[in-house]
């Protein structure tokens, strides 16, 4: 800053060009390595274990037992029946969702609050009962629906039962936190003319709020249904039922052709509950 | 007298065909599933899952377990930032052919490769990381890392494919190189956005983490499935309730921190 101009133009004349931002470059680079080496450790990051000639050998002979993918008669009428239970166990999961969310999001929203409305804020009954609602809804969808399946596969045993409850766990807690936000953002004034004109609340939300929000709670709900699919397919690996875990039986056992067929049928799933849900965002939103 | 128009049906038979077909979706999934209404209801089943219930409290709050969990909760933060990370990499080197730059043929092969490592979730990239990489948090960096680069490489194609190109041409017709005016000119453009991309993933990759562990990838997700396999339930809980304190702070910071920036 202080040198003067000449010395810098025989500087530039001689070639040299200091980067401008060295000392930042420098200190960022510097702690990229300090955090990078301890997160190594704990990661037990060693690439080198994949070259290892044993895990070579493994990999390999499980990735070519892939070609042919398995394909008899027999065992696709298996997967058939197994890519049916995911789907199934993700539908009915998410219907029990809906019921629970549904009342839930009504307790949690404030926007037909009749004592809100004439004086400007809650009665302290309906306060303390709204905030439990958001409370119910918060615990709900905090538990990833894998640790509520590991849970529940203990409680009922393993098999679709515990998939389907888990779902409808997690999803009535994320439902229910949304349509409420979905609910409260939606334009007020209908609700609010009908509700000073002496409407019942009821008549409220079907009349004012839902015309409003419908679409958008399709939507939010078809792409729930999405996501159902692919937890329902991972929570199979912990014994919950449906294609995943026959993929666990099989990765068991190591036999690549009926993993392949498996990963060819999830990644064909999920294409197809992305189309449908595609499609029923359009034809009902 | 003028004829009244007539009012549209309150609901157009396409629509009604499609909620009839829906509503047996769902009764024909619960038919199927012959779901054990019994041994959930049931008094017996009540008393035996309050029992399970009972068994969590009180969470093992000991010195030496804690330390545990801090180690295991070290380790998924770990997981999470390095899967995000070599993903940021892999996913920007396989989004320069996924955007079209090294002609139509790469464009969609590439394209359809990334789907597939997208559409394949964390959890069973683990189960299949397992056989080549062995028990442990290395195959569950790895398993965040394949999944995210096929989420992190799509948006990053969309984002190289949809910035304006005035400025990289501008640097080609004077003479740069082609990797100097990308370097130069298309990368500065999009960098915010894929920094937000990635920044997106990693809370969403430290969420994943902390339960690939279930199948044996390392992390809180293990310790969760050592103690609940050996009926230790009051580890158990303590892990639990680690995992809901981690995904809650994660919340809050990505809340601030969206807060601070927009």
């Amino acid at each position: 800053m202080y040198t003067s101009k000449t010395s810098i133009d025989t500087r530039l004349t001689e070639g040299y060009q200091p980067d401008p931002a060295w000392r930042g470059r420098l200190t960022a680079g510097i702690v990229t390595v300090l955090l990078l080496y301890p997160m190594l450790l704990a990661s037990e990051f060693q690439p080198w274990i994949l070259l290892d000639a044993q895990s070579l050998h493994a990999t390999w002979n499980f990735l070519s037992s892939f070609v042919p993918p398995a394909h008899s008669r027999e065992f696709l009428m298996l997967m058939l029946g197994a890519t049916w239970q995911t789907v199934a166990i993700a539908t009915a999961g998410l219907a029990l969702a809906l019921l629970a969310a549904t009342p839930l999001s009504l307790l949690a929203c404030t926007r037909f609050s009749v004592s809100r409305m004439e004086s400007g804020k809650l009665r302290t009954a309906s306060a303390i009962i709204r905030q439990i609602a958001r409370w119910i809804l918060v615990a709900l969808r905090s538990v990833p629906e894998l640790v509520w399946a590991l849970l529940l596969v203990r409680i009922v045993g393993l098999g679709p039962t515990a998939g389907v409850l888990a779902i409808a766990m997690t999803y009535s807690g994320m439902l229910g936190k949304v349509y409420a936000e979905i609910l409260e953002s939606s334009e007020s004034y209908t609700t609010q003319v009908l509700l000073r004109n002496g409407s019942s609340r009821l008549a409220a939300l079907f009349y004012g709020a839902l015309p409003e929000s419908a679409s958008e709670l399709i939507s939010y709900t078809t792409y729930r249904w999405e996501c159902a699919i692919r937890g329902s397919v991972v929570m199979g690996f912990v014994g919950a039922g449906g294609i995943g875990q026959r993929m666990d039986e099989s990765m068991k056992m190591l036999a690549g052709d009926e993993v392949s067929t498996m990963l060819i049928i999830f990644v064909l799933l999920v294409a197809c509950a992305d189309m449908v849900s595609g499609f029923l965002r359009k034809s009902l939103g | 007298m003028r004829q009244l128009p007539t009012p549209p049906p309150l609901i157009r038979p396409a629509t009604a065909a499609l909620v009839a077909g829906l509503l047996l979706l769902i009764v024909a999934s619960f038919c199927s599933l012959n779901m054990q209404w019994a041994a959930l209801f049931g008094s017996d089943a009540i008393r035996s899952s309050a029992e399970f219930m009972a068994g969590f409290a009180p969470p093992d709050l000991s010195g030496k377990f804690l330390g545990k969990i801090a180690q295991g909760t070290l380790e998924t933060l770990s997981m999470s930032a390095l899967g995000t990370g070599i993903a940021f990499i892999f996913g920007l080197a396989l989004a320069l052919p996924a955007s079209g730059r090294f002609g139509g043929m790469a464009r969609s092969s590439l394209r359809l490769v990334l789907n597939v490592m997208r559409s394949i979730p964390e959890l069973v990239w683990a189960v299949i990381m397992l056989i080549a990489a062995g028990l442990g948090p290395f195959a569950g960096t790895i398993a965040l890392a394949l999944h995210t680069t096929g989420v992190l490489g799509r948006l990053f194609a969309d984002a190289l494919e949809n910035q304006s190109p005035e400025a990289e041409a501008a640097l080609r017709t004077n003479g740069a190189s082609p990797m100097s005016a990308f370097c130069y000119a298309a990368l500065p453009q999009v960098l915010p956005q894929l920094m937000s991309y990635t920044l997106y993933r990693w809370e969403n990759n430290i969420r994943a983490a902390a339960i690939l562990g279930v199948v044996g990838a390392g992390g809180l997700g293990q310790l969760l499935k050592y103690h609940l396999s050996l009926f230790h339930m009051q580890q158990a809980a303590s892990v639990i309730i680690a995992i809901l304190l981690m995904i809650a702070a994660v919340d809050a910071m990505s809340f601030r921190l969206r807060r601070i920036l927009t």
